[in-house]
């Protein structure tokens, strides 16, 4: 994605309130989120062994995150052995740093970029930018928030808070581009057009990694237009940044994730293109090949016998697909590039719980335990989000008890609710409620109350309320 | 720096690691139980839905069959492909051309490594028949001829076939369908950028 970082600019709650105002975008958001969310289930139905899969990807995940480091030299030597370089960054400064100097070693002040949020999270475009060198992103919707000057809403469709009529005019007042309908067809021709010259014209190309293969050397990325082939493929030069996580041992090993991600993701069989490469094949592809091994705070939540289980993420978006809060506020709420339920738990974890706005994040949740049902590698999002509320102490973060608050309001405001507990809440809420206030919460809520009243519980249930709220909106 | 940084980072995840993981358990490999026949029809239909244009012919009508689609094009072809195939055709020997002169062609021919079924998926391994990858990025037509005896059913086996490939360090590209973009507002639109078309010459088995 194109701009970002993973320092939220504000808690939550703040930035939720504003989001929520935008009505376009939540149509938007609902309609993508719907359409896939359906899809997804059929295409998993069809895969009678999936939960073989699910258990088989996190084992697979598991197994390389508690032997790292052998894994991690065994990819680079691979790598190495077949003609390519390997860099090791700690931070996002160091790897800005890397990936500017190789450009700037080829003399050239442009490059072309595939989709990538491991990218984002390094903020790499304005880094390149303040050393004089401009980045196109080239996937289409990350094509468009880039020319917008706008943020992405979704790690997998960047722009779905666009509609066409928006994207026409965009197209016109950046490209030029003489567009006589909105059609779909149309702008991505317009998109053709325009990015085919800078595929063919530009000598370094930069992209992410979905998975590396240790024992093979063997990098592999995952799309559906094309334009990551083009990158990959056509220039000179190609620089790949990968979180250390997602080294996989074998070869053998990428055929549970290329079932699993595919269908959590785009809800497709199989994704269109992806493109496998070890190294530099002579005579074939771009003839120096750079991968970047990033940690940036990967190496912290490894530590964390309990988040850990996060670094198993292969960043499919099916969390964030399932996901109630999600679908309302939107990807900009989370503040960071990576929204979501699995953004709730990665970016505070990412900044070592060390950042307030962050660590608003394990609060912006109904605990519903979609996103744990959903989730190709079994990643317990809730679990671990109830962990981190735990972690964040007033000490790390001051506000935290105003913030954590106000998020509570406005979930219950808004009537999403820690559905597993309410429910049980609801039921005994008599009991609960003493003078119009909930006095104490049962089971794990029980510290939120130790201290301060809550007000009762809506009277609907989520779902009930869910459901009204779609009628009307439709 | 990137030394400095290798050390730090290795002892970090040392330091948070026990270093000595349980023993992972790799499923055995599914071998199919479905017949052939199955496996191809069902091939056929997914790498339809995902737009591919489909056809199933016996081997000895392949000349025939490009002769009828390319008509007028000029292609471009990989070594390796027999050469009745190639006679069949306005065909040019990839010789290394540049991206800007592959630009001309506006349809390339290859065979594939495997084919996977559960998915309508086709693989190259960039061997014999089948070219650099950029051969078939750039012409705008993608005709790829898959033999019945290289479908396979599920993913993992199709991983399996392409050990050997990865093993010797070759490149591979996944084609499932033209390229695709759902960016806008989630419609499907074809060749965004990559070949907008992509033809599967199914060969049967018989004669
Ligand atoms: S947490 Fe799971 S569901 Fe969410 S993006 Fe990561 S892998 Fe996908």
């Amino acid at each position: 994605m194109s701009a970002g970082g993973i320092r939220p600019s504000q808690p939550f709650p703040d930035a939720a309130r504003e989001t929520l105002q935008d009505a376009q975008m939540r149509r938007n958001l609902r309609h993508a989120t719907t359409t896939i969310r359906e899809k997804r289930l059929q295409a998993v139905a069809e895969l009678p062994y999936w939960e073989d899969l699910r258990t088989q990807g996190a084992a697979i995940k598991d197994v390389v995150l508690d032997n790292l480091a052998e894994h991690l030299l065994t990819l680079e030597a691979s790598v190495k052995r077949l003609g390519g370089h390997v860099h090791w960054a700690q931070n996002a400064e160091e790897a800005q740093r890397l990936v500017a100097d190789l450009v700037a070693a080829h003399g050239v002040s442009e490059v072309i970029k595939v989709k990538s949020i491991s990218t984002d999270e390094i903020e790499l475009n304005a880094a390149l930018e303040a050393r004089g060198i401009h980045a196109t992103e080239t996937d289409l919707a990350e094509l468009i928030v880039q020319l917008a000057e706008d943020r992405p809403s979704h790690i997998l469709v960047p722009a779905i808070h666009k509609n066409r009529a928006e994207i026409r005019e965009l197209f016109r007042r950046k490209l030029g581009a003489q567009l006589l309908t909105d059609d779909p067809k149309v702008l991505a021709e317009a998109a053709r057009v325009y990015l085919r010259e800078k595929f063919l014209a530009t000598k370094v190309a930069i992209s992410g990694a979905n998975f590396a293969i240790a024992d093979t050397g063997t990098v592999c990325i995952v799309e559906s237009e094309g334009n990551g082939r083009m990158c990959l493929t056509l220039p000179e030069v190609l620089i790949s940044v990968m979180g250390i996580e997602k080294v996989l041992p074998t070869w053998p090993d990428i055929a549970p994730f290329m079932q699993l991600l595919p269908r959590s993701s785009t809800a497709e069989r199989m994704n269109p293109y992806t493109s496998f490469w070890s190294g530099v094949t002579p005579g074939d592809g771009p003839q120096e090949f750079h991968l970047i091994l990033l940690d940036n705070g990967r190496t912290d939540v490894l530590a964390d016998a309990v988040g850990r289980e996060t670094l198993r993420c292969i960043r499919c978006s099916a969390c964030l697909n399932v996901c109630p809060v999600y679908e309302r506020t939107g990807g900009h709420a989370y503040g960071s590039v990576y929204p979501g339920p699995i953004g709730a738990i990665l970016t505070p974890q990412l900044l070592q719980l060390d950042d307030a706005n962050a660590n608003s994040l394990p609060w912006a949740s109904s605990l519903c335990g979609a996103c744990y049902d959903a989730c190709p590698v079994k990643i317990n999002i809730p679990e671990i989000l109830i962990y981190l509320r735990g972690q964040i102490t007033p000490h790390k973060t001051p506000n935290v008890e105003s913030i954590a608050m106000k998020t509570a309001a406005w979930i219950f405001n808004e009537s999403y609710r820690f559905e597993g507990a309410i429910k049980l809440a609801r039921t005994g809420q008599g009991p609960l409620v003493q003078h119009g206030a909930v006095r104490a919460l049962p089971g794990m809520l029980g510290g939120w109350t130790s201290s301060r009243n809550l007000p009762p519980f809506p009277p609907q249930s989520f779902r009930e309320l869910w459901r009204k709220e779609e009628q009307r909106e439709q | 720096m990137s030394s400095e940084a290798r050390l730090e980072i290795l002892t970090r995840i040392n330091r948070a690691t026990s270093g000595h993981p349980p023993a992972l358990e790799r499923p055995p490999i599914p071998t199919s139980t479905r017949p052939s026949a199955e496996i191809l029809a069902q091939f056929a239909e997914y790498a339809a839905e995902y737009r591919a244009h489909v056809q199933q012919m016996a081997q000895a009508d392949i000349p025939e069959a490009l002769a009828k689609l390319l008509a007028g094009k000029r292609v471009l072809v990989p070594e390796g492909l027999p050469a009745a195939w190639r006679a069949a055709l306005d065909s040019t020997p990839d010789n290394g051309q540049s991206h800007a002169e592959l630009t001309h062609f506006q349809a390339v021919l290859t065979t594939c490594a495997v084919a996977i079924a559960e998915t309508g998926t086709v693989v190259l391994d960039h061997g014999s028949g089948q070219g650099r990858r950029t051969l078939t990025l750039i012409p705008d037509q993608h005709v790829c001829v898959v033999f019945w005896h290289q479908i396979v059913e599920s993913v993992p086996e199709g991983v399996a076939t392409l050990q050997e490939a990865v093993t010797a360090g070759r490149p591979l590209t996944w084609i499932s369908g033209p390229s695709a973009t759902s960016d806008i507002e989630l419609s499907r639109v074809e060749g965004v950028h990559g070949p907008r078309s992509l033809n599967l010459f199914i060969i049967t088995p018989g004669d």
